[in-house]
This record gives C-alpha cells, structure tokens and sequence, in this order.
C-alpha cells in the first residue's frame, strides 16, 4: 500500500512540482497517472521508491515512512522504470544489465540465470541477450529496462511512459503481462500520455494538474469526459471521440471499447430499422 | 517530381551480424507527408540515418546500394552539406541539444548557414513560438522536461527551412493535446511551404490522417508502401504489429458484419463519426 499524504515538494531550483497532494494505492490496484507535461507525475512516482523524499507531508510505503528507510531497501518492493532508458542502461551486454540489480538483492548464481532467460523470454528480447543495450532500437531499450526490473519481480511495479516506442505487439504483451500482475495481487502504477493503451486497460485514473490530482475514478469514466481531460492536456481516445459525435443519434458516450463499440452500433442500427 | 529515392539500400550497423535494412527501394515524391511505421526494432530509425547521411559518415558499418536525397548522392557528401536540404529530428532530443540555451540551440544551424542577423533572429523566433517555446528561449535545454526538450529539436529544425524534414518519433515525450499540436504546426508547413515530411511513428490514431504516402516496414525490409487507406484496409498490417488506427479498426470489424458503410476506409474519429451518422440516416 502506498499512502501519499498531503505531500508537498520543490526542487533545488525553487520549482514547486507537487503542492498538497493525497492519494492511496492499495495493494493490487492497477493506476494510471495523466496529466499533461510538468503536470508533477513522475515527482510523485518517484516518491513511491524514496527516489525522492517530500519537502512536508508524508509517503508511507506499506506502513514505512519513506523518509526513515534507504532507496535501496525500498527498491526491493517497487521497481522503476524510467521513462527514458538511457537514464538507466549502462551495461556492456542486455544479459548484464539484467544480472546488475539481481546480484545486488543477492540472488543465488542458478536464480539469476533462470530470471534472465525468464525475463528476456517474456519481453522478446532472448535474441539479445548477448548484444549490447546501445545497439539496440529505442522500442528495445525501453524494454531491456522493463525486463530488468521486472527479473527482481517486485511488488509494485513503477513504469514511467511505458509505451513509448513500443508497437501494438508490444503493447499488447505489455497490458497482457500487467493483467497477470494483478492476478498475482501485485500493484502496478503507470504514468503515461497513452489514452489508447489507458483505453485498453481500463484502469483506475488519477488526472494531475500542476502538482495536485483533478480527477480520480474508473479510466472509463474520466476518459469519456472531455471537460475534465482538457484542462489536464488529455485527448479523447478515438473510439470515445467517435460515439461523443454520435450522442444526437441516442448513442451512450461513455464507450472506450472497439468491440463493445460494434455491439453498440449494431444493436442500436438494428432498433432503428425496426 | 522524386525527391527521396533508395534502390536496394542495405545497411550494416558496425560489429552489426546482419543488416539493419535490407534491399530497401522507395520513392518518395517532392511535397508528400510520408509516414514510415512497423514493429519496434524493424529498422525505421536507420532508415532515416541514411537520408541525412548520417549513415554511413557519422555511424560507419557497410551500405549497400543507391541513396539520392534532394538530387545528392549522401554516400558521397558528407552530412553537413545535406544541413540544408534535410534536417532530422532525433528520436532522444538529448543527443541533438547541446547549447546553453533553447535559443542558440535552435539558431546553431542558421548560424553555420551563414544568414544575416536579422534573418536569423526573425528564423528562430518564429520557429520558437510555432512550437510554443518562445517563453523558454533563455533557458537551458538541459533543465526543460522531456517533451520541451522535443519542442526545441523540432524548433531547431524547422528554422533551418530545409525542403525535407524527416522526424523520428518527434512527440513521444508530449502529452497528447501537444502532440496534436506539433502535427498540426507540422501537417500546416507541408501543406503551405510544400516541405516534404518524412515521420516516423507508432500511434496511427495520431498520425494516419495527414499521411499522403505510407511505408510499413518488418524486419529490416518494406512490406507495404503506398496509399494510406489501401494499406490499412489489410488484414497483414495488424498481424505484422501495426496498431492501425481505432477508426480504421471499427470500420472494418462493423463492414464484416455486414454493415454498409462504402468503400474508402476513414482513417480518423471524424471521418468514421461522418459515416455512422450517415449509415443511421439511411436506416
């Protein structure tokens, strides 16, 4: 559980970033961090693991203070995944950089080599496991920095811009993978401007806006309301946009589905010819 | 008239086991808004390292076959001298910034040109305000967010006025009314200065709409190129990793359970949107 109370924090440079900010995480949600840019999503995530700590207020992380313990101690339970990869790749080979963290938990030597050839395998990255992570795309790196957090197999799990790069595949075993995370009532925090993967998923959504949380609910809802995703930078998904255009033929707008969208619009066209 | 044109280019990263691109041929004419998209890792952004030259002078490795970009032959010029007919922006902003401040970084390529003062500084400062970063100017490109930093790459781009601008993932930092924006901004420069736009992108919902020309790349080779709606009328497209657009989907899915909604495939909400409301009509 992750409980965020009150937190207020500033930069060196004098920059508010969060500005009495609350919210909990219980154990096993799945959350959505939007917001637009410099909206304060990745200082907030980056309280989670004690990266940061709060100028005033409080981050607990299942039931410690995050300003009492190390980094290092809390990264065990919560890894994170930057949003750009280049901010945390930096050894010779992918096979390396995913062996870094788990030699430094301690893992045994047969462990380390059955969570690699483990995460490699689920991330389609085993080609590579002798390559370095430099001569890969950027789609690539994204996930050689995904699967080496996901080798320790955390708790929760931070992902800052996860999609980024990534295709739809890629995606797909991304959403499928976060899926069997909270079937293992793991906790999975994305921060993200994706409001089609955000469509896919349905998760819980918490909008920001400059340093405070505007909205918090079932992604379905909040994305299927306009007037509370503009002032927070956030498009419509495309298949809400479709059906916000068709409300004058009766339709419901809050639909983000395409295969409930065709049920809908079939259903609907059949009553009308009747 | 062509202004791209690649006949069986290959490319081999150096300490590379096999080629990054193979056998690639393409044509791509003067004016078109192209869009270059396919699986993560299938070779895009080496694609576009050739059109500016930076493959093979900058990266090294072996090319193979023919590249001529605005009527220059890239294999034989060095990158510098392709500044002015093509400006890329990278997919990291990190690794194209590097002055002390958003302004220089974005008048650096004018001042290498050689232009006047004053047609620099009206350059820069209308490059800066397109993509909305004019407040920013005197900040360092090093202490703005992810997405500003995207901003100014495609500032310092845009201001050089090259007849081709090729783009790699230029918004993926950006939040997506910004996004929006930036395509916007860029779709208008196409439209209206006749500047070729080579984009490279993954979200089709985004993009498809301002595509003229569409090259779908796997593993190294082009497996589509052509006319946008053709190509994402395809069953292939989907399986081979392209996350063609919702639109474009639930158009598809609503024709194979019989519903008649015409032949030409939308490729945004809009254009769907117009067609249900005219299938309802009809009913």
């Amino acid at each position: 559980m992750i409980e965020v109370e009150n937190v207020h924090f500033s930069y060196p440079n004098g920059v508010e970033a969060l500005k009495g900010l609350s919210l909990v995480i219980k154990n096993g949600e799945f959350v959505a961090i939007m917001g637009q840019n410099g909206a304060g999503k990745t200082t907030l995530v980056k309280h989670f693991n004690g990266l940061l700590k709060p100028s005033e207020g409080i981050v607990r992380v299942n039931g410690v203070e995050t300003t009492k313990t190390s980094v290092a101690a809390l990264s065990r339970n919560a890894g994170f995944v930057f949003q750009n990869p280049d901010h945390q790749l930096f050894s010779e080979t992918v096979e390396e950089e995913i062996a870094f963290a788990l030699k430094n938990f301690g893992f045994e030597k047969e462990a380390i080599e059955k969570r690699i050839t483990w995460a490699l395998n689920l991330l389609g990255l085993a080609q590579y496991r002798k390559t370095s992570p430099f001569l890969l795309s950027g789609g690539e790196r994204k996930r050689v920095a995904l699967s080496s957090v996901l080798a320790w197999n955390p708790e929760t799990l931070i992902l800052d811009e996860p999609t980024i790069g990534q295709d739809y595949q890629q995606k797909e075993k991304l959403r499928q993978f976060i899926v069997q995370m909270q079937t293992q009532g793991k906790t999975v925090v994305i921060v993200t401007h994706d409001v089609e993967f955000v469509a896919e998923c349905n998760p819980r959504v918490v909008l920001m806006k400059e340093g405070t949380v505007v909205a918090d609910g079932e992604g379905r809802e909040i994305l299927t309301t306009p007037e509370v995703l503009s002032q927070s930078s956030i498009v419509l998904p495309q298949i809400a946009q479709i059906f916000m255009k068709l409300t004058p033929l009766g339709l419901p707008k809050n639909i983000i589905d395409v295969y409930e969208a065709k049920e809908i619009v079939l259903k609907a066209l059949e009553k009308r010819r009747k | 008239m062509v202004i791209i044109e690649t006949k069986n280019l290959s490319y081999t990263y150096p300490g590379g086991t096999k080629p990054s691109i193979s056998d690639i041929s393409i044509k791509v004419e003067k004016g078109e808004f192209v869009l270059i998209t396919g699986p993560s890792g299938c070779g895009k952004t080496t694609l576009c390292r050739c059109f500016n030259g930076l493959i093979p002078h900058f990266y090294q490795g072996e090319l193979k076959g023919e590249i001529t970009v605005a009527g220059i032959d890239t294999t034989t010029h060095e990158t510098h001298a392709m500044a002015k007919s093509v400006g890329l922006v990278f997919q990291n902003p990190e690794n194209q910034l590097f002055a002390l401040s958003i302004e220089k970084d974005v008048a650096f390529g004018l001042e290498n040109l050689g232009l006047p003062r004053e047609e620099m500084r009206k350059r820069v400062d209308w490059a800066l305000k397109l993509t909305d970063i004019y407040d920013l100017r005197e900040r360092s490109p090093h202490e703005v967010s992810g997405g500003q930093q995207q901003r100014v790459a495609i500032a310092a781009v845009l201001a050089m006025q090259p007849e081709i601008i090729v783009l790699d993932e230029p918004t993926s930092f950006l939040d997506p009314l910004s996004a929006e924006k930036i395509f916007e901004v860029i779709h208008d420069l196409n439209k209206k200065l006749g500047i070729t736009v080579v984009l490279v992108e993954h979200r089709l919902d985004l993009t498809a709409k301002y595509a003229d020309h569409i090259i779908i790349m796997n593993e190294g080779k082009v497996c589509f190129d052509g006319d946008p709606r053709e190509i994402l009328s395809t069953e292939e497209t989907r399986l081979i990793g392209v996350g063609i657009p919702k639109a474009t989907f639930l158009y598809h899915i609503l024709r194979k359970e019989g519903m008649n909604l015409g032949n030409l495939t939308p490729l945004s909400s809009e254009e769907l949107a117009k067609l249900l409301q005219e299938a309802f009509e009809k009913a």
